[in-house]
């Protein structure tokens, strides 16, 4: 039917392997897509040397945004915050191996938004204008 | 050729492919119509032949702007059955005609804490322009509230006035349930109780006939462009009486009567409320909209939309997996907003759209509504004068794609 909805993006979305929530975990983060009113919060446990050692996501939103939401914690597990912090948009529709237009890249990047909130350690409702280019 | 081909064949935009072989199927009204060749032809033949600022030259083109500026409006309120001309005044739309009332009429005469009355259903551009005055002059906001059928709970009504509101705001015609209020008997009540009457009029005057005099509302707001008009116009129809003592709303050219560099003297009804060089060819073009919808007439749009929402609710209906939202047996505006089961309304709307079926995805600027149900979003279909039944079947077909892919 379309494009964008290839089997990968429905697989992640139904049978997502990062959905949850970490209780306690060493950093959260969650934030909404105010258009959708998608909504994305994203746990994760860091170990001594600052990788990521877990990583899980919960909320609700359409298949792209939770599709890329698992794929994206699903590339980060053992790598360090630091490396988080350099991610991008290109990184995210890599992963996702499709093209969006513009309206639809937002569900694709809240993930990304989140996770790079919580990497630099920002504070819930503390604004912070992220580089996601 | 019968008469709903006739109509679609007015419009160029229905004429379109999203996609080789694939025709649009419009069902996105609500959130703005589509334009006939009389509206877009008017709009381009005034640029083309008119062009000139208003109210102030003396040549020939500054004589024939004002002259078809002015007769639109006369058209928009004979339309919408006002006493005078001076009652309608040009705004960008309904949103800015509700910051209009707020600002002009409430900054004067409301007082700390004061209640302006509103409802559960309303669209943001009804609740924001309030949140904001709360939030300046310290005014109390209620809330009617909708009953779990989508309608607005009458008896709460009526226990809410006995609180002596001000002003009670509310929309004609809900953007989300379908749900038709009825006016007339909540302005009475209202006026009973001492209160002004404000209705958002966006999806109420583009489909059936609204007559503000007997409906005996002191404020109606509409936008152009969900009536077969441009974008960036809309209008307020007010009581002159209310209007004369409003202050006035922004301020510049226009809408003054004298300038002094101490100070000025506001202009006459209804230039007051219309500071700076406005949107000339677009209200042209709503003058020509006001026209088509005339020349159909208003009690044939509506007997036509009542009869396709009734189709298209009875079918989405027997759909399994799918939830309508509103109620059913209501004489309802053509709006239906669904949940799929499983289903994100934005996947809803996007693989709809890969049939060229455009609806709305979101909450449709109706966030509170949408907690009040406790769903984050919801597909909307919606239909106008040129939609047709084998729409409504490739709106099924598609969605049953959908849940098939999802599946």
């Amino acid at each position: 039917m379309d494009d964008m909805y290839r089997e990968a993006i429905i697989e992640h979305y139904k049978n997502p392997g990062y959905h949850g929530v970490l209780e306690p975990a060493d950093i959260s983060f969650e934030d909404n897509n105010p258009l959708c009113g998608d909504h994305l919060r994203i746990d994760l446990r860091i170990d001594a040397g600052g990788c990521i050692t877990e990583a899980a996501f919960s909320g609700h939103g359409c298949a792209i945004s939770q599709a890329s939401a698992d794929m994206l914690l699903g590339s980060i597990i053992g790598k360090p915050l630091d490396e988080v912090k350099k991610m991008n948009k290109q990184d995210i529709l890599d992963l996702i191996g499709i093209e969006l237009g513009p309206v639809r890249l937002k569900c694709a990047l809240l993930s990304l938004k989140v996770l790079k909130s919580a990497a630099y350690g920002i504070h819930q409702g503390e604004s912070v204008e992220l580089d996601l280019d | 050729m019968n008469e709903i081909t006739r109509i679609r064949s007015d419009f160029p935009i229905l004429q379109r492919e999203i996609k080789p072989g694939v025709p649009l199927i419009y069902l996105d009204s609500a959130a703005t119509s589509q334009k006939p060749s009389l509206v877009l032809d008017s709009m381009s033949e005034y640029y083309a032949r008119h062009n000139a600022n208003i109210h102030r030259g003396v040549h020939t083109l500054a004589e024939e702007a004002t002259e078809l500026y002015e007769a639109a409006r006369g058209k928009i309120s004979k339309f919408i059955h006002a006493r005078s001309h001076t009652e309608v005044i040009y705004t960008r739309n309904t949103t800015e005609a509700i910051n209009l009332v707020a600002y002009s009429w409430g900054r004067k005469f409301l007082k700390p804490g004061d209640i302006v009355l509103l409802t559960e259903m309303e669209h943001h551009s009804n609740l924001v322009p309030w949140h904001i005055l709360r939030d300046s002059i310290g005014i109390e906001l209620k809330f009617i509230p909708v009953t779990a059928d989508g309608l607005l709970d009458m008896a709460e009504y009526e226990k809410l006035l006995q609180l002596e509101p001000k002003l009670v705001s509310f929309t004609h015609a809900s953007n989300v349930l379908g749900t038709i209020n009825p006016v007339q008997e909540m302005a009475r009540s209202a006026h009973r109780a001492g209160a002004l009457v404000l209705v958002d009029g966006a999806q109420s005057v583009p489909h059936f006939s609204v007559d503000v005099q007997q409906l005996d509302v002191d404020f109606y707001a509409f936008s152009a462009h969900k009536m077969l008009g441009p974008t960036g116009i809309g209008a307020l129809y007010g009581k002159r009486e209310l209007l004369e003592k409003m202050q006035p709303f922004m301020g510049g050219g226009d809408m003054i009567r004298e300038v002094r560099l101490e100070g000025f003297t506001a202009n006459e009804l209804p230039y007051k409320f219309e500071a700076g060089t406005p949107a000339i060819a677009e209200a042209v073009g709503f003058g020509s909209a006001v026209d088509y919808l005339t020349q159909i007439g208003m009690d044939a749009i509506h007997q036509h939309e009542l009869e396709i929402t009734k189709y298209a609710y009875s079918l989405l209906m027997n759909l399994p997996g799918v939830t309508l939202f509103g109620h059913e047996k209501q004489k309802r505006g053509g709006v239906i907003a669904f949940e799929v089961a499983g289903i994100h309304p934005h996947d809803v709307a996007q693989l709809l759209d890969s049939d060229g079926i455009a609806v709305r995805a979101g909450h449709h600027c109706a966030m509170p509504l949408h907690q009040k149900f406790g769903i984050p979003a919801t597909t909307r279909a919606s239909f106008y004068m040129y939609t047709e039944k084998s729409e409504i079947d490739k709106l099924i077909l598609g969605l049953k794609k959908v849940q098939k892919l999802f599946g």
